[in-house]
């Protein structure tokens, strides 16, 4: 579904990415880890296609069509989808207003007629229970006034109203209280599917005991330096990053 | 440079999309103003004798009084004596119903979106069509007449109310208030008029829809609106203008007299021509509106969707006499490539208990600027008054300008005013974040600036509240790029 071969990019004159290798298949979920600042927003932002970041090198092939090609927004049409770790303000805009515009941007896309108001509300409330949002919320300006947990779940309902291929979760966990995050968590894998897939970054090991992946990465100076499966978690758990560091030092 | 100036560029909108005009044989009056191209409109519109007096007085008045300076907008001097004061189509017989008016003319409003076939409008609009100086139809008059309910042109409220339009004309707006207003008093060729009888809820909207389409001419018309005691009516203003190289003038005066529980509703979208990107051409709109809530518990409400013209200088004001009036101003002026804007409102409190409440949503673009100007007073004897004001702007890119002019002036000390004003800009992370959503850019801004918008679009009735939208977005397109 996704390959990323070699990528490297950099945002004014500071090298950030420098050839990230990834290949997630439909279906799975791959958990990026790696300490503050190495680039795992950074990797987010450019699949997502946020321009300020420049790509210097490689290439990414989505579903077998060259993403890094393709305007943001197309992006979003052919399946991508971003959880922001920090999500913004639009006033007077409500996530009902703003939900409705992309789906039918989205379908208008891909050949669909748009959704009519009825049958909008019945998709919403469906989704709605699978991530326990209240409707008073969604009502709202879309993030404005929301703590920082009723962002991240707004996010979700979001992922979950436009069924994204390949979902990125820029670490949907922080801010989260204990149940929260095993809501949100429970949300996620009711849309784990085999036709679609996820890449989950976080800090904790925690989100990970609940939204279990297939694989588990560590990105460090703009390199993914180590994989392995969810054993992988609780090593860097126990141990933090300092061994892997040592590791790479030595060789 | 900054990607935060980079995505807010520049401008280029979407041509205006009412650029056209239509051939039509017109009777003019010969260029420039002196006192005999009043007689000449009065004249041609078959006045009484104390109506063109009248006229001559405001001349005269006029004559002696200067272009006011003091707004923060900027133009070549305008020639009063290039311009052509009275344009009208030229028709074989007056109308009698709408099967009678030129096709030519029932085309251009159909064109434009405004059916003056009855039959086949569906909503429940009264439209009065102005085509350059003359009233062209008013629809459902007979239906508004059932309920005693007057709504015609100025010119046939002339003749078949005298009465009323003596004892109103100039009562809330009075000759000499200002220089544009003078002018429009010595000129004004048409316009609506609207009388709503005690105690009667007006059933449906009505509307004035102001076309200018001669070139070189000016547009002076004159609306006034009487809502007796315990009445109700919401009232809506739409204009549009072709595209033509030189600036054309338009200098129109609104009076809304609401008596004893009245209230009155005004709003309007205003789409004059703007100018074209390079700021050549577009329409001077030097508007004086203003409402008088003379009687007590009574109440105006002005609503205004500003997107056109090349400069707006407008302030629809109310005057708060009786006690427990209500005021109220909710605007979105929005400006892009050249255009200027300095609009607000003033709000003066002489009644007791008086409220008045301002909204404010300035939008600015491309190398405009949009300044709000309001006025709040409070007199000593207006006790227990009070005020709020909430004056935002939204900037998109940094060539444009938003500037704020607040005047507050409070005599007692029982009265409380509240001013709030912010300014923002459209930051790149929610059109990102639209974006990533799969909002294209221009759907994103329209989403944002309706949203910055929501709470003065709200206020105008439904059916017209998705057009001010529409009208928004297009106004901006192509501004952030
Ligand atoms: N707009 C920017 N301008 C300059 N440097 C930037 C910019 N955005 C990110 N960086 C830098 O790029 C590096 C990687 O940042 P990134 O946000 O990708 O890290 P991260 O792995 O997501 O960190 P965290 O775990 O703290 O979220 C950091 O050093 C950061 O300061
Ligand atoms: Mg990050």
């Amino acid at each position: 579904m996704l390959d990323i071969t070699n990528l490297k990019a950099r945002i004014e004159n500071k090298q950030i990415l420098n050839g990230v290798n990834l290949r997630v298949n439909a279906g799975e979920v791959h958990a990026i880890m790696g300490p503050n600042g190495s680039g795992k927003s950074t990797l987010a932002s450019v699949l997502s296609g946020r321009e300020e970041f420049e790509v210097t090198d490689g290439s990414v092939d989505f579903m077998g069509k060259d993403l890094l090609e393709m305007s943001p927004e197309d992006r979003a049409r052919e399946g991508i989808f971003m959880a922001f770790q920090y999500p913004v303000e639009i006033p007077g805009v409500s996530t009902i207003n703003f939900m409705k515009t992309a789906l039918n941007k989205i379908r208008e896309h891909r050949g669909l007629p748009a959704m009519d108001a009825v049958a909008f509300l019945k998709v919403m409330k469906e989704k709605m229970k699978l991530v326990e949002i209240d409707q008073s919320l969604l009502n709202r300006s879309l993030n404005e006034g929301f703590s920082g947990g009723e962002k991240k779940r707004n996010e979700i309902f979001q992922m979950a109203m436009l069924e994204p291929k390949l979902a990125i979760l820029d670490e949907t966990d922080s801010g989260l209280d204990i149940d929260a995050l095993r809501i949100v968590a429970n949300g996620v894998n009711k849309l784990r599917r085999k036709d679609n897939a996820i890449i989950v970054v976080t800090h904790y090991q925690r989100l990970l005991e609940h939204i279990i992946p297939d694989f588990v990465h560590v990105l460090y100076q703009g390199k993914i330096v180590k994989s392995g499966t969810k054993d992988l978690a609780l090593e860097l758990e126990a141990k933090g990053y300092d061994w892997i560091k040592n590791e790479l030092a030595i060789a | 440079m900054g990607k935060d100036n980079q995505i807010l560029v520049e401008i280029t909108s979407k041509e205006y999309e009412h650029g056209w005009a239509v051939d039509v044989d017109t009777d003019s009056a010969p260029i420039g103003l002196n006192e005999d191209t009043i007689r000449f409109i009065s004249k041609r519109k078959n006045e009484p004798e104390w109506l063109l007096e009248w006229r001559l007085g405001a001349f005269r008045t006029w004559s002696k009084m200067t272009e006011p300076k003091w707004a923060n907008v900027s133009h070549p001097p305008i020639h009063y004596q290039n311009i052509i004061y009275y344009s009208a189509p030229k028709q074989r017989v007056t109308p009698k119903s709408l099967e009678e008016i030129d096709p030519e003319m029932l085309k251009t409003f159909e064109r434009l979106g405004i059916s003056l076939t009855e039959q086949k409008r569906l909503t429940g609009v009264a439209v009065d069509a102005v085509f350059d100086s003359v009233s062209v139809a008013t629809t459902f008059k007979d239906k508004l007449g059932e309920l005693g309910i007057v709504f015609c042109s100025f010119s046939d409220a002339v003749k078949e109310h005298p009465d009323l339009i003596k004892k109103y004309l100039g009562s809330v707006v009075p000759v000499n208030d200002n220089y544009f207003a003078a002018l429009n008093a010595a000129v004004f060729s048409d316009g609506s008029f609207c009388y709503i009888p005690k105690g009667v809820r007006c059933p449906m909207e009505l509307s004035t829809y102001f076309r200018i389409n001669a070139a070189n001419t000016g547009q002076f018309e004159r609306t006034l609106i009487v809502a007796d005691e315990g009445s109700y009516v919401s009232y809506l203003e739409g204009c549009t203008a072709p595209m033509r190289d030189e600036n054309q003038l338009h200098a129109a005066v609104v009076e809304i007299y609401a008596m004893k529980d009245a209230e009155v509703k005004y709003s309007t979208v205003q789409n004059w021509y703007p100018g074209n990107k390079e700021g050549v051409g577009g329409i001077y709109n030097f508007v004086t509106k203003r409402g008088l809530c003379a009687g007590d518990h009574s109440k105006i409400s002005w609503t205004q969707v500003e997107t056109g013209s090349a400069i707006t200088w407008k302030y629809p004001s109310c005057i708060l006499k009786g006690d427990y009036s209500t005021g109220e101003f909710y605007s979105v002026a929005v400006t892009n490539n050249h255009q200027q804007a300095d609009t607000g409102s003033k709000m003066i409190h002489i009644g007791k208990n008086t409220r008045s409440r301002i909204v404010s949503k300035g939008i600015s673009a491309g190398k405009s600027q949009n300044s709000y100007r309001g006025q709040v007073q409070i007199l000593k004897r207006a006790t227990h008054s009070r005020n709020s004001s909430q004056c935002d702007s939204l900037l998109m890119g940094d060539t444009c300008g938003a500037h704020t002019f607040p005047y507050i002036d409070v005599e007692n000390s029982s009265s409380r005013v509240e001013h709030e004003a912010t300014t923002s800009k459209i930051g790149e992370d929610q059109i990102f974040y639209c974006l990533q959503r799969g909002i294209d850019e221009e759907a994103a801004v329209a989403l944002i600036v309706n949203g910055y918008a929501k709470e003065v679009l709200n206020q105008l009735p439904m059916e017209f509240a998705v057009e001010a939208q529409k009208l928004l977005a297009l106004t901006l397109e192509g501004s952030v790029g």
